[in-house]
């Protein structure tokens, strides 16, 4: 198996590890130890799975553009992440985090959130469990993403306003990880991607197993085999390793796009931020640097250990896409199959459409990782009520 | 208690003080913030024992909203590892100095070149508080190669089976964690300051001193009581934000020494 557990310490190959104030190792080993016990509990599965059916659509559609693979010259299927309770991916980590959280008597939940799609899911599941919730979010990402901050609110999670650093994802996670080091007792530390200290890497991973579970079925249900290329997009890297979960073991090519503005693994330098070693955007001593993206859900400097991983085995390739790439490639599956992606997975799509000339004839299974409804007051911003192409 | 002959020279000094009956003393000050060189020679003036200087850092996930500002006031007017460490050896302290920063600004440019500028910049020390015991190993040994002592940060929640082997790695002395959070001032002292420095106590002979939320020199007091002194650094980097200056930071560090030796 390629994406198997990390080892004993909490490394893909070089990469993972535990980099956190020592106040934080503690929580972090019984975070490990009740992680496995749970995975291991049939019941507890059982009931994560049984949310994700009941209460958040799961399992979630695969759609095949019928339109878009004739312009294209693809054939392509969307895995259909947007159509979750709450518009994304993210339902189903938080769903087995906050499960985890009470199964550890923890009654209170924190977490970071860049474009507020894991922060809305988080700020739901505390509600659906009864437990409180503290969302952190990047003061630029709080005016980017207005709607989602109300959505929070009316969820009743408290958000608060990041001010320090660039004021974006990195410096959210900044401040949850400050909380958690002064609430660590009573509090669980919610984090949103594949990234983080041992074991959130690979225990995001393992919630999001389903995405590429199911695709994985799908597919051979719709075609008698699987896709020649699996994309998606990466930021953290959570969706794209929900879905490659499914897929690493196949013959399929393995894309995960990244932010022209925020290519970590694409930059290829390793550093140690946010309690793993990974690749980094930093600057020539050790800075980390400022993602710059058109997507606020991708405005992060780093990504998971397994990715950094599957791209020095060589198994997964990373290029990047730009912000122009991003607003045509939304515009494109809006117009033509009638979905309008999140900005995130619109990153997907745009290497898909420019690279379409070398796919011509193969299968490419695209993970729609959300929705796009959050985005469209800021694309008016970008195009213009009357400038749509 | 004598000295072990092996030991750096920050643990040297400090047991050497110790043993003389004082309560220890390490002022902070953030590297590369608008007049530190003066405010480090004015606070070794007044009386601290060893310094800790920041080389601040993009992300400082261990430290409250103070020295996070000064931080990034000291990184937009330019400040760099490079930058803060060529200062420090025309410093004119008479204390053995520490720094105090993040780990990747140790594993960019990998651990044997940092460790050695470190070396050749009058370091003695170095703090790096998201690296913890069991990620610390690689950047112990080569800081000790070249004589560098890393201080390990021993916290509120650290389980008692751990610390002999965290205070046994620790170097220059144990950084006990006066309670569960990140740097700054608190109104009143936690009671987990003197249970974490107790049980340092308990199993290490090397000067156990408590940071993390000491507020006033009374607090200092009442922690020294079980720790063998304490850090101070927001309530210091304060008084800079304020334009105190080397004199205000002169004055707090004066303050808080009297008040140790007074007891």
């Amino acid at each position: 198996m390629v994406m198997t557990d990390p080892n004993k310490e909490g490394r893909f190959g070089d990469f993972g590890g535990r980099f956190v104030p020592e106040t934080l190792i503690p929580a972090c080993e019984e975070l490990e130890e009740a992680f496995r016990e749970a995975w291991n509990d049939a019941e507890f599965v059982e009931e994560f799975h049984r949310i994700l059916r009941d209460y958040g659509g799961r399992p979630s559609p695969l759609t095949e553009c019928y339109r878009l693979s004739e312009d294209l010259g693809v054939r392509l299927l969307l895995k259909r992440e947007d159509l979750n309770h709450t518009g994304s991916h993210k339902i189903n980590n938080v769903i087995g985090q906050a499960l985890l959280a009470r199964r550890m008597g923890k009654s209170r939940l924190v977490a970071e959130t860049g474009a507020g799609q894991h922060g809305v899911a988080s700020a739901t599941a505390a509600a659906l469990l009864d437990m409180e919730c503290k969302v952190y979010m990047g003061e630029v990402d709080v005016k980017r993403q207005a709607l989602n901050v109300f959505r929070m609110q009316l969820l009743g999670a408290e958000v608060e306003a990041v001010s320090s650093g660039s004021k974006t994802l990195k410096d959210a996670v900044n401040e949850a990880l400050r909380d958690w080091v002064a609430t660590v007792e009573h509090t669980h530390y919610c984090l949103g991607s594949v990234m983080g200290p041992h074991p959130y890497p690979w225990m995001v991973r393992t919630f999001h197993h389903v995405i590429g579970d199911e695709a994985h079925e799908q597919c051979l249900k719709l075609m008698n085999q699987l896709p020649d290329v699996v994309v998606a997009c990466v930021g953290g890297g959570s969706n794209a390793a929900g879905i490659f979960s499914g897929f690493s073991d196949s013959d399929a090519r393995l894309v995960g796009v990244e932010p022209a503005g925020g290519a970590a693994v694409g930059r290829g330098v390793p550093g140690v931020v946010h309690g793993m070693t990974s690749y980094l955007m930093q600057d020539e001593v050790g800075q980390v640097q400022e993602a710059e993206s058109i997507s606020a859900g991708l405005d992060y400097p780093g990504v998971g250990p397994e990715h950094a991983h599957l791209s020095a085995i060589g198994r997964a390739e990373y290029p990047a896409v730009t912000d122009q790439e991003v607003v045509e490639a939304f515009q494109l599956l809006s117009r033509t199959e009638g979905i309008i992606p999140a900005l995130e997975s619109a990153h997907a799509l745009a290497w898909v459409v420019r690279e379409a000339p070398s796919l011509q004839g193969q299968t490419v299974l695209l993970n729609l990782s959300g929705r796009g409804d959050k985005d469209v007051d800021q694309m008016m911003d970008v195009l213009g009520p009357g400038n749509i192409q | 208690m004598s000295s072990p002959s092996n030991v750096g020279r920050m643990e040297r000094h400090l047991r050497d003080r110790r043993d003389n009956g004082a309560k220890l003393l390490v002022a902070y000050i953030t590297g590369g913030y608008d007049g530190w060189e003066a405010a480090v020679e004015s606070a070794a003036a007044a009386g601290a024992d060893a310094i800790e200087i920041g080389i601040p850092f993009s992300d400082p996930v261990m430290d409250g909203p103070v020295i996070q500002e000064a931080s990034q006031a000291a990184l937009e007017t330019g400040a760099t590892p490079a930058s803060v460490l060529s200062s420090v050896p025309k410093l004119d302290t008479g204390v053995p100095h520490a720094v105090m920063t993040y780990y990747n600004l140790a594993h960019h440019p990998g651990h044997e070149r940092f460790a050695a500028t470190l070396a050749k910049s009058a370091i003695d020390a170095a703090i790096l508080p998201d690296l913890p015991l069991v990620e610390s190993g690689p950047w112990r040994e080569a800081a000790s190669n070249v004589g560098i002592e890393t201080i390990m940060l021993a916290a509120p929640t650290t389980p008692d089976h751990r610390l002999p082997e965290l205070c046994e790695a620790s170097k220059g002395f144990v950084y006990a964690v006066g309670l569960l959070g990140v740097t700054g001032e608190r109104a009143a002292l936690a009671a987990t300051a003197t249970e974490i420095a107790k049980r340092c106590k308990e199993v290490t002979d090397k000067p156990v001193l408590t940071g993390v939320g000491i507020g006033s020199p009374e607090q200092a007091v009442e922690a020294s009581s079980v720790a063998d002194g304490v850090i101070i650094g927001s309530a210091v980097v304060r008084r800079l934000l304020d334009g105190g200056g080397a004199e205000g930071v002169g004055d707090l560090v004066a303050a808080y020494r009297a008040a140790l030796d007074a007891g």
